[in-house]
């Protein structure tokens, strides 16, 4: 019996909200939602999600975790931020996308071959390493995400483009060699660092 | 108007809507002074205004009569049409009120006969059908106006068109050179009855109200079912003249949004519950005329829950529980498209309709702090109940977001408010 009821209570009694409301960027809004339907229907890639804000955040007050944190949905959000503009409750959806998106990546149980995911992570590690971004080596890294082959075969594919860019001044051919970074890249690496470890411990994260 | 007599134990009731005209008579009918002021040149406000209300789906002309027989029949109630309180300063016992009166044109000596309405050939915007269509620069307000006299507009004041008017009159009840008038008034009690006003639809970007003219408001939609409105009692859509039968209702635009007002409008649900009955009236069983109500949750208030239900068993309705994120326009038919997800089942739709209503909020009409200081209003503008107020009561959508039942109610209410107060004024001075 007293395996039963603790059976029921693991399923009936769920924490994921307040998992969410605790660990996730701007997620103590979640339980704001009211269920209209205004952010899914204003999503310009309404159709290429398979869970909507909507469903996501009806998702969290359901206690379905697993399901959420493996989504690719909160990846595919381009930021446009039509859905915040209209939300009658002013919830801030862009940003606990993002923040789900990022919560879930750190738990290591994000989908692994996203793309908009690799391409972050691409980001982080580009503009962390001097504090700017260096663009020549961030979109050669890019292209050559998926294997040689491909990359060449895109490198080749955005040749025009590049040429482009280089006359009008808007890349920098020796970006390969050499990166504008920021003075003290210590003290940046230092404060991302402190950072990283007092969100671990509020988080409990490794 | 210079037999009013005000003194401190007059009640000044400021709009003459279903409000202000509950609060007059009741006061007056008690025995007390009472001066009505409203803005409009006729009285019964917004619900004069409807075609029918619910729940009981009467016509306004109905209640209008009753209401103003007893206005008629009452020596204690002094009426001032055209009128506006621009200014109130002193205490509850004491007050005095600025009121501005703006010309009519016309004398106590109309007959309502219409020979200027005939002679004049300008028209004029006619804000009785919410500007849908025109009327004659001299003109009674609508057929239930009381008083029953005309209106010159003054946009042909110093025209021939004023001459014209002037000289058809065989009455002598056309005076141009009548002026704006102010004065001052000493009063003992103040009930503040301004009602509300739709909220502006265009400021809802993404339903496109300033953009398609398939796009209406709720308080419209009333007036193309009356015979005597825009339509002649037809649901024509505005775009192309076409009877609109596939029509969608969209709750909540306006209310219950941070981006525009943050609380419920409360009547508009059941309006738009109203507003689908009519389609059978026009349509009869037409299996082409449809309603869609599409809806965050219904909030049929209290009683009115049987009256959902009627609806909901009817087989032109059907709910979209879903509030709509935007609407768009097929060029072609005319038809605007509503998108959205809905929430039972989270289903993506792209709805064309004949004709879109939105079921629109409402805002107070007039905010108090400009006219008198120290009345407490809430996060929307709607004054509160407040010992604070002193001698100032609100009633009817003044105080808030009211249907005409609990308007009436607010109005006995503040009625009863205003008498303690000028009962202890003549006990104080007897």
């Amino acid at each position: 019996m007293r395996d039963k009821n603790a059976e029921t209570m693991q399923k009936y009694h769920n924490d994921f909200l307040r998992e969410v409301e605790a660990n996730v960027e701007e997620g103590d809004w979640v339980h704001m939602c009211m269920q209209c339907g205004v952010c899914a229907g204003s999503c310009p890639l309404g159709d290429a999600w398979e869970h909507s804000p909507q469903k996501i955040f009806m998702m969290i007050r359901a206690g379905k975790r697993e399901e959420v944190l493996t989504s690719d949905s909160m990846w595919m959000c381009t930021s446009c931020y039509n859905c915040i503009v209209r939300c009658p409750r002013e919830l801030p959806i862009t940003h606990i996308m993002h923040g789900l998106a990022n919560y879930a990546h750190r738990l290591g149980i994000a989908p692994k071959m996203n793309p908009t995911r690799r391409f972050a992570k691409l980001f982080w590690n580009n503009i962390v390493k001097t504090g700017r971004v260096n663009e020549l080596k961030l979109s050669i890294s890019l292209y050559f995400m998926d294997g040689f082959t491909n990359g060449v075969k895109t490198s080749l594919e955005m040749t025009g483009m590049g040429l482009g860019m280089l006359k009008t001044g808007r890349l920098d051919a020796m970006g390969l060699l050499r990166s504008h970074g920021i003075k003290d890249k210590s003290g940046l690496h230092k404060a991302l660092k402190k950072a990283r470890e007092i969100e671990d411990a509020r988080k409990g994260l490794s | 108007m210079t037999d009013i007599v005000a003194t401190n134990e007059t009640i000044l009731v400021v709009g003459g809507g279903i409000s202000g005209m509950t609060a007059a008579i009741e006061a007056a009918e008690c025995g007390k002074d009472v001066i009505l002021v409203e803005k409009a040149p006729s009285l019964g406000g917004r619900v004069s205004q409807l075609y029918k209300y619910f729940p009981k789906l009467c016509f306004p002309t109905c209640g209008l009569e009753i209401n103003q027989r007893r206005m008629k029949a009452n020596k204690n109630l002094h009426i001032l049409t055209l009128s506006e309180v621009t200014n109130i300063a002193g205490d509850s016992g004491n007050f005095t009120a600025t009121v501005k009166t703006a010309p009519r044109y016309v004398n106590e000596n109309c007959t309502a006969c219409g020979a200027c309405g005939d002679a004049v050939t300008a028209e004029v915007d006619n804000p009785f059908n919410y500007n849908l269509d025109k009327i004659k620069a001299a003109y009674l307000p609508h057929n239930m106006a009381h008083p029953q006299r005309y209106v010159i507009d003054p946009s042909i004041i110093g025209t021939d068109e004023a001459e014209k008017a002037k000289t058809a009159c065989k009455y002598d009840a056309i005076d141009l050179d009548m002026q704006e008038t102010t004065m001052d008034l000493n009063v003992g009690a103040i009930v503040w009855a301004t009602g509300w006003k739709p909220y502006d639809a265009a400021k809802i970007q993404p339903y496109g109200y300033d953009r398609f003219d398939n796009v209406i408001t709720s308080v419209e939609f009333e007036r193309m079912m009356d015979a005597f409105g825009p339509t002649g009692g037809k649901l024509l859509r505005p775009s192309d003249g076409k009877e609109a039968k596939n029509i969608a209702f969209i709750q909540c635009a306006g209310s219950r949004d941070r981006n525009h007002l943050t609380h419920c409008s409360r009547i508009c649900c059941m309006a738009s519950l109203k507003q689908t009955t009519y389609l059978t009236e026009q349509y009869g069983d037409d299996e082409e005329a449809k309603a869609s109500i599409y809806y965050i949750d219904i909030r049929a208030i209290d009683r009115f829950e049987d009256f959902y239900q009627k609806v909901q068993d009817d087989p032109k309705v059907s709910f979209i529980k879903s509030k709509v994120a935007n609407i768009t326009l097929d060029e072609e038919s005319g038809n605007p498209v509503l998108h959205g997800v809905d929430t039972e089942g989270y289903h993506r739709y792209s709805n064309p309709h004949d004709l879109v209503v939105l079921a629109i909020g409402m805002t107070p009409n007039v905010d108090i702090s400009e006219i008198a200081s120290g009345v407490s209003t809430d996060s929307s503008g709607f004054i509160q109940v407040n010992v604070d107020n002193g001698g100032i009561f609100a009633a009817g959508c003044a105080s808030n977001a009211l249907d005409v039942n609990r308007s009436v109610q607010s109005a006995t209410a503040a009625t009863l408010h205003s008498i303690q107060v000028v009962n202890k004024v003549s006990a104080a001075e007897a």
